[in-house]
């Protein structure tokens, strides 16, 4: 008896302590994607050093569980790669409106000492991860890149074995490009490949790069960079390689016809310079909100992160969303109520 | 709660009354057992539309599909065994071993207290640093020795390339180091109880000390440490983080065990976070089956456990 | 092995084939000495490994400000895990305030009350089965039961998932422990007229508590350096936690969410926090070491 009161003690102490408030302080709680995470939380930080009295809290949930607990009003903002679909919107009561806030690239990272400058055309990067391309000195490879030593060696083919927004804007892009890929693989936040090993976040997947010697693999541009790892030209619609960096798809993202709702992929995008697979990801906002205290707070916040945040986009990998687009996504935010 | 005494004798405790306090004993006992139940029915029901759906099919299809909402747990059940099977492969003989160690006298009681200290850290590390760890330093090891395998072996298909840092012979390797205090001390206490009188029998009878651990102590143990091996095989089935982090978590079949590979327990963590619909009721199916095979096993492990400590009772 | 044994039979006068088996007997011997010594001192090498790998990298950013200070964002300077400790802590209490009654009062019934009962029987099967029990399946359930239900990942749910963790060691060792009380005290205390309870409650839980808090110890042990529960459970916070019912930090979940990012000043506080947790349950075993033998 006397044990479980000494730790019924211990509990009331800690959970006293758990209590601990911060103040006056306005909270805005928010949820979802993991890709765009780092930037959220940082962002978090860097506005509280900006207006002391507002606290953003942003939870990496993934962007699934993000739109559940939007759709549930249990947060004040949500966050999702897949945006939302007619169907979720139509559900939420108080209206949605959609904030692109940054955006990724997805890039071929490998590892192949002596090899830089790869080309890959749009059927190889297909039957890579289709399994139909093998070897390294494959024709289809060398006829793409006749100046490079290529070696006879099996490509390892390296995949996000956890769901991600990731996996999703690839898978995306590739069944776009390749029919038998979208017959035998499809889109969606986790696939299965016929080839390859799994490595868990992009990290996961730098990792198997790094390691072995021979491995390709796809993540976001930042983990490559930040790694030194040798990422791919790929070939876009127009039949041109585009090196990967973040002016290239910038570019692509000024390019694209933004609609009404600001939901868009650029899948497959027109331009002769377009970097081919990039992706906007998106802040989930209700259109009408009960308390103005809060909704001030959040308003500037997201402005804040649309302008003044951008500027942390790129040393954690991310691509500053173009002009046109911020001033787009201040209009809409301009809506919310 | 001192000087208990005094209160004995007092004409109060003479009280005759309802023992309230047994009925809460029992209470707690009864919510234990249905703690299992509860387990098993809250995993069950959010499993039930992937069971209607899927029924026995769920255990023999190898097409783990989410977009196309086909869902089959085969190649992570065969990864799931096959990776503890080599765990213990790898395990067993170093845990008897050091449970030989630990019950003998070839060194010092010190050095053996030190020995028995070192094993039970192996047990308190947790399993996401055996992960980290083994990110650093058995992969780059288990690569290097994949690769000069697959170079001299790769036509025995164990060993067909290419050789993956990330494999089921590496997550086997971190699992048999898991499990090694597991096996060590259940084969130890298994050394332990082996009646003095059956050593000094062979003793007497001119045994070196090895005839006599081969010919009398292993022999009267073997039950013990078969079920220290089969608890050690329960235990490996059901780490979790390590193998995430170390296995490559495919979902292909595979018979190289230099290939990546994938367990149910993995797949749960590696998937359970931004599932969706059916395939979260399809995980939790993939939960009910990991049960099922780790009640197995440990029900296994604690009836030949039990059934040996009846027969060295009985010796003694 | 010949000239050894050549060697050797110089200190035999008796007959030749029986002393040079005797002598090839006593090499081996030797032999699988040396081996199981050699084995044995195998184990060292992973475990040293570990040590001075979580020391290399996890020293370096070991200060003060680890656990005052709230988790670095990506890409910043500075930083500790405060929270985390905290709410690593406080998920553990949940769970023993759940796990030391359930387990310690069913001990109590399986040995003090009906030992031979079929109430008994099941608990201590179901105990045994539950050791078994993977610990991502308790994450599993706690999912289930308290997230999918209260639509919020939070520090209830982690506790939980650690509860059903924590149950059969305590309850195990608590029967053990009881076990060992002499049953010579109980029998005193109940001819001098004391209740049931009495003699429990003022003569063998006095007794078995040192052993109980052992139990207890390890459990707690355990469930600090578990991962799998908590990922989906607890899930993880940047920030002090305000309530217990939303996402809560923990020193696991931050290891295996730090360990694969590609900051690396992130990652270097996966490795101080490996080192700090490390710490911490190799302290919580010892602790219970240091009761079970100051009690013996």
């Amino acid at each position: 008896m006397k044990l479980t009161s000494s730790w019924a003690l211990c509990l009331s102490i800690a959970t006293s302590l758990a209590f601990v408030t911060t103040g006056q302080s306005q909270q805005i709680s928010g949820a979802g994607a993991t890709f765009p995470a780092p930037l959220y939380q940082r962002w978090g930080v860097e506005f509280n050093k900006v207006q002391p009295g507002i606290q953003v809290n942003y939870q990496s949930v993934g962007s699934g569980a993000g739109v559940k607990n939007f759709m549930q009003g249990v947060v004040d903002f949500g966050a999702s790669d897949a945006a939302m679909t007619d169907d979720e919107i139509a559900k939420v009561s108080a209206g949605v409106v959609l904030i692109p806030a940054t955006a990724g690239e997805i890039v071929y990272a490998y590892n192949l000492p002596g090899v830089i400058g790869l080309k890959l055309t749009r059927e190889v990067m297909a039957g890579i991860y289709l399994g139909t391309v093998k070897k390294w000195n494959d024709p289809a490879i060398v006829k793409a890149n006749p100046d490079l030593k290529l070696p006879n060696n099996p490509i390892q083919v390296a995949y996000r074995s956890d769901g991600s927004g990731t996996t999703y804007v690839f898978t995306q892009h590739l069944s776009e490009i390749s029919d038998d890929f979208d017959d035998q693989v499809g889109t969606d936040k986790s696939v299965t490949f016929p080839v390859g090993v799994g490595g868990k976040g992009n990290e996961g997947v730098t990792a198997l790069i790094k390691q072995s010697p021979g491995t390709i693999g796809y993540v976001e541009y930042g983990y490559a960079k930040d790694n030194g790892l040798s990422m791919a030209s790929l070939q876009n619609k127009s039949g041109n390689f585009v090196a990967p960096d973040i002016a290239s798809a910038r570019d692509t993202l000024s390019n694209v016809p933004l609609p009404e709702n600001l939901r868009i992929w650029p899948v497959d995008p027109e331009g002769a310079n377009d970097y081919p697979i990039v992706s906007f990801t998106w802040l989930l906002l209700y259109k009408k909100y009960p308390n103005a205290e809060k909704l001030k707070a959040l308003k500037e916040f997201v402005s804040w992160g649309l302008t003044a945040g951008q500027s942390f986009s790129e040393s954690l990998g991310y691509v500053p969303l173009p002009q046109p687009v911020v001033e787009k996504a201040k209009a809409a935010l301009d809506t919310v109520q | 709660m001192s000087a208990p005494e005094k209160d004995i004798i007092s004409p109060a405790g003479y009280r005759p009354a309802p023992d309230l306090f047994r009925i809460l004993c029992q209470t707690a006992s009864l919510l234990t057992v249905l703690m299992l139940g509860w387990i098993i029915y809250e995993i069950l029901e959010s499993a039930w539309p992937s069971i209607q759906k899927f029924g026995f099919d769920f255990m023999t299809t190898s097409a783990w599909v989410p977009n196309r909402e086909r869902f089959g747990v085969l190649p992570f059940i065969i990864g799931t065994v096959a990776s503890s099977l080599l765990a213990i492969l790898l395990a067993f003989p170093l845990g008897v071993a050091i449970a030989i160690f630990l019950s003998e006298n070839f060194l010092s009681a010190s050095i053996r207290q030190t020995m028995r200290f070192v094993v039970e850290m192996l047990a308190a590390i947790p399993s996401v640093v055996y992960g980290l760890w083994g990110i650093f330093v058995i992969i780059p090891i288990v690569k290097a020795f994949g690769d000069w395998a697959v170079g001299s072996m790769g036509d025995f298909p164990l060993f067909s390339g290419p050789a993956y840092g990330n494999s089921l012979l590496t997550a086997s390797v971190v699992l048999a180091i898991m499990i090694l205090p597991t096996i060590t001390a259940i084969s130890r206490n298994a050394l332990a109880s082996v009646p003095k009188t059956l050593r000094e029998g062979a003793y007497a009878l001119g045994s070196t000390r090895w005839e006599a651990i081969f010919s009398v102590i292993l022999p009267t143990a073997a039950p013990g440490i078969v079920a220290a091996t089969i608890l050690g095989l329960g235990r490996a089935m059901g780490e979790t983080m390590a193998v995430a982090m170390l296995i490559g978590n495919s979902s292909r079949l595979s018979w190289s065990i230099l290939s990546p590979s994938g367990t149910l327990a993995g797949l749960l963590a590696n998937q359970f976070g931004e599932a969706q619909g059916l395939q979260v009721n399809s995980l939790m199916y993939a939960a009910l089956i990991l049960i099922g095979i780790t009640l197995i096993v440990n029900l296994l492990g604690e009836a030949v456990l039990r059934h040996t400590q009846k027969q060295t009772a009985g010796i003694r | 092995m010949d000239s050894i044994a050549s060697h050797s039979l110089d200190f035999f006068d008796g007959d030749r084939s029986v002393s040079s088996k005797t002598v090839a007997r006593s090499v081996t011997n030797r032999i699988l000495s040396g081996i199981c010594i050699t084995l044995s001192l195998l184990t060292l090498v992973p475990l040293a490994s570990i040590i001075i790998l979580l020391l290399q990298k996890g020293l370096p950013l070991l200060g003060t400000a680890i656990f005052t200070e709230l988790p670095p964002a990506a890409g910043m300077s500075g930083g500790g895990f405060g929270n985390a400790i905290l709410g690593t802590l406080v998920m553990i209490a949940i769970g023993l305030a759940i796990s030391a009654p359930a387990g310690i009062l069913s001990a109590i019934f399986i040995n003090e009350y009906a030992p031979t009962s079929r109430l008994a029987q099941a608990v201590r099967l179901v105990a045994k089965l539950l050791t078994g029990i993977p610990s991502i399946i308790c994450g599993v359930f706690a999912f289930a039961a308290v997230v999918m239900t209260t639509g919020t990942f939070s520090a209830y749910a982690g506790g939980l998932a650690l509860a059903v963790l924590m149950l059969p060691t305590i309850l195990l060792t608590a029967e053990q422990a009881l076990m060992g009380v002499q049953s010579a005290y109980r029998e005193a205390a109940l001819g001098l007229g004391a209740t049931r309870f009495q003699t429990i409650a003022r003569v063998v839980l006095p007794d078995a508590f040192p052993a109980i808090m052992t139990g207890v110890m390890l459990a707690v042990a355990r469930a600090a350096g578990e991962t799998a529960p908590l990922i989906f459970t607890a899930l993880f916070s940047q920030f002090w936690a305000k309530s217990l019912n939303e996402p809560t930090a923990s020193l696991s979940v931050l290891i295996y969410n730090f360990s694969t990012v590609p900051f690396p000043h992130q990652i270097g506080m996966a490795w101080t926090a490996s080192l700090v947790l490390v710490a911490f349950v190799t302290i919580a075993n010892i602790a219970a070491q240091t009761i079970f033998s100051r009690k013996n």
